[in-house]
């Protein structure tokens, strides 16, 4: 039984360049700033950054992880707030935490999720709609 | 100002189609380090109830990117693209994209504002089969920078 307040398992994602470079392939997204450090710093950004679409991509696995059946996210959405450096060689590492806020009359749950790199939050208002 | 804001409410033609295959799934999920084996294993995918593999929750930006880049990229539309940053995502699922759909995105401009200096643009694309199912609503929001 699902009820408000639980939290799903808390999960750790290490980031890499190379994980850039296969998400820019696999996405499509080839936008500068997530593959060159040079272009990346001279636009005002700390170093390479990740692409949001990387970071809202592996938050959620807290979630599908915890449903069992992925294909039972039937809305998920996220603002980004900070951009995730990315260093060479040692990366980052996205810690995601998940938990119930609210069960609704139609079944569906709430889930909430606090995505931080270093303790700052990079995703805001990151929200999963599930079938339970 | 620089975004036209006369583009509030405008659509695009639907994007060519696209086949959704259980390769690229596969490829999206292995690129965001995602091991589930309902994105690639259809013996997975059917004990859960799916016709073939289905794709993961953001799997949509693959084909929704390319349809937003038909306003992004529109010469009239006015955006400085290296200005531009992803500012809000979500992604509303009638049912899984999954292996074997043929899809076309149609975008729409829902919104074009100022806000502290800084053009916001709210952008939905719908993701629909060739037979008109609608799958996928992906709203998205891009902040174009301020000098």
């Amino acid at each position: 039984m699902v009820a408000v307040g639980d939290a799903l398992t808390a999960q750790d994602f290490p980031i890499h360049r190379l994980d850039l470079i296969r998400y820019a392939g696999a996405s499509g997204d080839f936008n500068i700033i997530h593959w060159n450090e040079r272009v990346a710093t001279s636009v005002g950004l700390p170093n390479v950054i990740a692409h949001g679409m990387f970071t809202m991509a592996a938050a959620v696995r807290v979630v599908t992880d915890w449903a069992g059946d992925p294909a039972a996210v039937v809305e998920y959405g996220v603002r980004f707030t900070r951009p995730v450096a990315v260093p060479d060689p040692e990366g980052a590492v996205l810690h995601v935490e998940g938990s119930v806020r609210e069960v609704r009359d139609d079944g569906l749950v709430e889930v909430d999720l606090v995505a931080t790199v270093d303790g700052q939050t990079v995703l805001a208002k990151a929200r999963a709609l599930v079938r339970a | 100002m620089t975004v036209n804001a006369s583009f509030i409410g405008r659509s695009y033609p639907p994007t060519p189609v696209y086949r959704v295959s259980r390769e690229k799934i596969r490829e999206f999920a292995d690129a965001i380090n995602d091991p589930n084996p309902a994105y690639r294993d259809l013996d997975a995918a059917r004990r859960l109830g799916h016709a073939d593999v289905v794709a993961p929750p953001t799997f949509a930006i693959v084909l929704t990117l390319p349809a937003g880049a038909q306003f992004v990229t529109d010469p009239e539309a006015g955006v400085d693209y290296s200005r531009v940053v992803h500012g809000e995502q979500r992604f509303v699922h009638a049912r899984p994209i999954m292996a074997g759909d043929e899809v076309q995105v149609t975008l729409t401009v829902e919104n074009i504002r100022v806000a502290a200096g800084n053009e916001i643009i709210t952008n939905r694309a719908d993701v629909k089969t060739v037979a008109g199912e609608l799958v996928t609503t992906a709203y998205s929001t891009i902040v174009v920078r301020g000098q």
